[in-house]
């Protein structure tokens, strides 16, 4: 009861006018850019976290939480009215959402997906007020040895289950960790990998690598490739569902909403797994199934609900232990230290009225995306009409505008430059962004744990392995690398390896992506 | 020598391939019909589906004029491409039609019409929505 009692009074402190406006804002910069393929939540709360800094923190947590709901409905507008999937939580839905489009079926659609997204998102966001708090409880009474065991859990994951191969996820993740160590070593005060540069010393700002590796990353790239021909928009009227097509759509909704919770609370469990398996679970259990293929709203309503619940989901480790997995919630954690708040267990006991705050905005945020989903859709679409060089051209002003800000130096400028060829180069050769984000924010947390711990034990190795908790994390490590391993020998003994497989490439949502939509190989999440 | 019409697929649009159809007839001339759609924008308004292009061809045939059907998919710049058109095909007119814009939307944006009637080698016949 005390969670209820204290989400009322995160509800009473974020009725204001002002945060209210917040809110709205922030869903609406999150529906655009959910709606622009290429443009996405992370990319989009990195390029305004140097703006915010004249905000209070609550403000712009309130901002941030907008556009991180809103992404996730904004990017099924386009699967549904283009077969571009706005965000790569939404591949899925465009394989039934542009075939009902196509068959005169986009209102329904879009309506299932709105509402689903608004059901989704107010059963998840009541789960993270039930759930986080007990996952605070527990995570409290754990020492730097375990929290070296779920930050390993949560490299691995990033590394090697997200994306298409094991190899370029952990080449990633390690740059990512490379580009967290430069600067001064916090026990002994060496500087570590400056190059003798003062302006290194201080390590390099998270902001900065974030805005490098995405805006300037993607606008680089897209100058580079993405010129394709004009899609033939798909007229839409208002969003209406009829009573067999709810009676079709509410199931599906919240076997959605409980399939994308638990992924989204794990690390690196992202939003795209959940949304694949929700669709399979639909067409398994359809009565309609000689629909799938041709435009069944289940395969639509389940994906939708999926994405938007484990987008809640996040909120769980991302609150409770300051862990992100996904991009936006690692730039959220920036966030956080950005303000001098240390991210992690603690967390909900010095800030409880900010952490409050912010789930009861996520509530209020959800409902106004229902209301400017439902009616608007097609006026989102009218945003894939402004051409990309405008675009663009407002993103590298932002993103250098952002870097400059940081801390006034023109030296700054040179770093976003550099690591937005790296990120040019990652997009290239297929390298997945959000290791590296992961490994940049989470890497220096994980010397910090891995030192204090071997301070603790004088040094012996034995002293990381503490506690049944990172027994269970070693074990959980063990199975995501060997397993793959594994399967393979079996395979082989079984002597039908006939599919070349190479890089272990498990991820379900892979042949999908390639085989039936046109995947924008951005930092979608 | 050939006229040729800047469809989109818009009343406007229409009216200014009436007007094409007629001048065509009036010359004795071979139409030609270009639908430009920019390769730099997701979705591009203008842009005529393959559908809509097909009925075009079979309308002016009907009505007894020789007629080609282009589509141009490529560039951003919707006056460029159809100069070159107009000068690739020997046109002996360009017919266009013209919006009512606001005056910040001309100042923003600039005028495509504005661009053809400038730089075009040939004459320009302008068509307005009411009226044809």
């Amino acid at each position: 009861m005390d969670n209820i009692s204290a989400l009322l009074g995160g509800f009473a402190d974020v009725i204001t006018p002002v945060n209210l406006l917040i809110a709205l804002l922030g869903v609406t910069v999150g529906t655009a850019v959910g709606v622009l393929p290429g443009i996405g939540p992370a990319m989009t709360v990195a390029l305004l976290l140097p703006l915010t800094y004249g905000l209070p923190v609550e403000q712009s947590l309130i901002l941030f939480g907008g556009i991180f709901y809103g992404g996730m409905y904004g990017g099924s507008t386009t699967s549904i009215l283009l077969n571009t999937p706005g965000e790569s939580a939404s591949v899925v839905t465009a394989l039934e959402g542009n075939k009902m489009a196509k068959t005169g079926r986009a209102a329904q659609a879009l309506a299932t997906s709105a509402i689903g997204s608004f059901v989704a998102g107010t059963i998840g966001t009541m789960l993270i007020v039930l759930v986080m708090p007990q996952v605070v409880d527990f995570a409290i009474t754990l020492g730097s040895p375990e929290f070296l065991a779920i930050i390993l859990v949560a490299f691995v994951g990033t590394a090697a289950i997200l994306g298409s191969s094991r190899v370029r996820g952990f080449a990633a993740l390690l740059m990512g960790i490379t580009l967290g160590l430069v600067g001064t070593d916090f026990v002994t005060g060496q500087q570590r990998l400056t190059f003798g540069s003062p302006f290194l010393a201080d390590n390099i700002d998270v902001i900065v690598i974030a805005v490098g590796i995405f805006a300037v990353g993607e606008a680089l790239w897209v100058a580079a490739h993405l010129r394709r021909r004009a899609a033939t928009v798909i007229p839409v009227g208002r969003p209406w569902l009829s009573r067999a097509d709810w009676g079709r759509s509410w199931k599906p909704w919240l076997r959605g909403t409980a399939l994308g919770f638990p992924f989204g609370a794990i690390p690196a469990g992202g939003a795209e797994i959940p949304t694949f398996m929700s669709y399979l679970t639909e067409r398994r259990l359809s009565k309609h199934p000689e629909e799938f293929g041709k435009g069944a709203i289940e395969g639509v309503a389940g994906p939708e609900a999926a994405n938007n619940a484990s987008a809640a989901g996040t909120m769980v480790p991302l609150l409770a232990l300051g862990l992100p997995t996904n991009a936006t919630a690692a730039i959220i954690i920036a966030a956080f230290m950005s303000y001098g708040i240390e991210p992690g267990p603690l967390l909900l006991t010095k800030q409880p009225d900010l952490v409050w705050m912010l789930i009861a905005s996520l509530f209020i945020g959800n409902f106004f995306l229902l209301v400017l989903n439902l009616p608007l859709a097609p006026t989102w679409a009218k945003l894939l009409r402004i051409p990309r060089p405008y675009l663009y051209a407002g993103i590298l002003f932002f993103a250098s505008m952002g870097a400059y800000a940081v801390q006034g130096q023109p030296f700054d400028l040179y770093l976003l430059l550099a690591l937005g060829f790296i990120g040019f180069a990652m997009r290239r050769f297929g390298l997945p962004v959000l290791p590296l984000i992961v490994g940049a924010i989470l890497g220096p947390l994980f010397e910090r744990h891995l030192r204090r711990s071997l301070q603790t034990s004088g040094g012996d190795i034995s002293g990381l392995v503490g506690g049944p908790v990172a027994l269970v994390c070693y074990f959980i490590i063990l199975g995501v690398l060997v397993w793959p391993l594994v399967a393979r020998l079996r395979r082989g003994a079984r002597g039908d390896d006939d599919d070349a497989d190479h890089g272990g490439d498990d991820t379900p949502s892979g042949p999908v992506s390639t085989s039936t939509t046109h995947t924008w190989e951005g930092p979608g999440s | 020598m050939t006229v040729l019409v800047g469809y989109v697929p818009t009343p406007l649009g229409e009216a200014t391939l009436r007007a094409g159809v007629e001048e065509a007839r009036r010359r004795a001339e071979r139409l030609v019909v270009v639908n430009m759609s920019r390769d730099d924008v997701l979705v591009d308004a203008h842009r005529a589906g393959p559908d809509d292009l097909d009925r075009v061809e079979r309308d002016v045939a009907e009505l007894g004029v020789d007629v080609e059907v282009v589509r141009i998919e490529e560039g951003g710049d919707p006056a460029d491409a159809l100069i070159h058109a107009a000068h690739e095909r020997a046109a002996s007119v360009i017919v266009i039609g013209l919006r009512h814009r606001s005056p910040v939307g001309k100042l923003i944006m600039g005028s495509t019409a504005q661009r053809i009637l400038l730089d075009a080698r040939c004459p320009v016949l302008a068509v307005k929505e009411d009226g044809g």
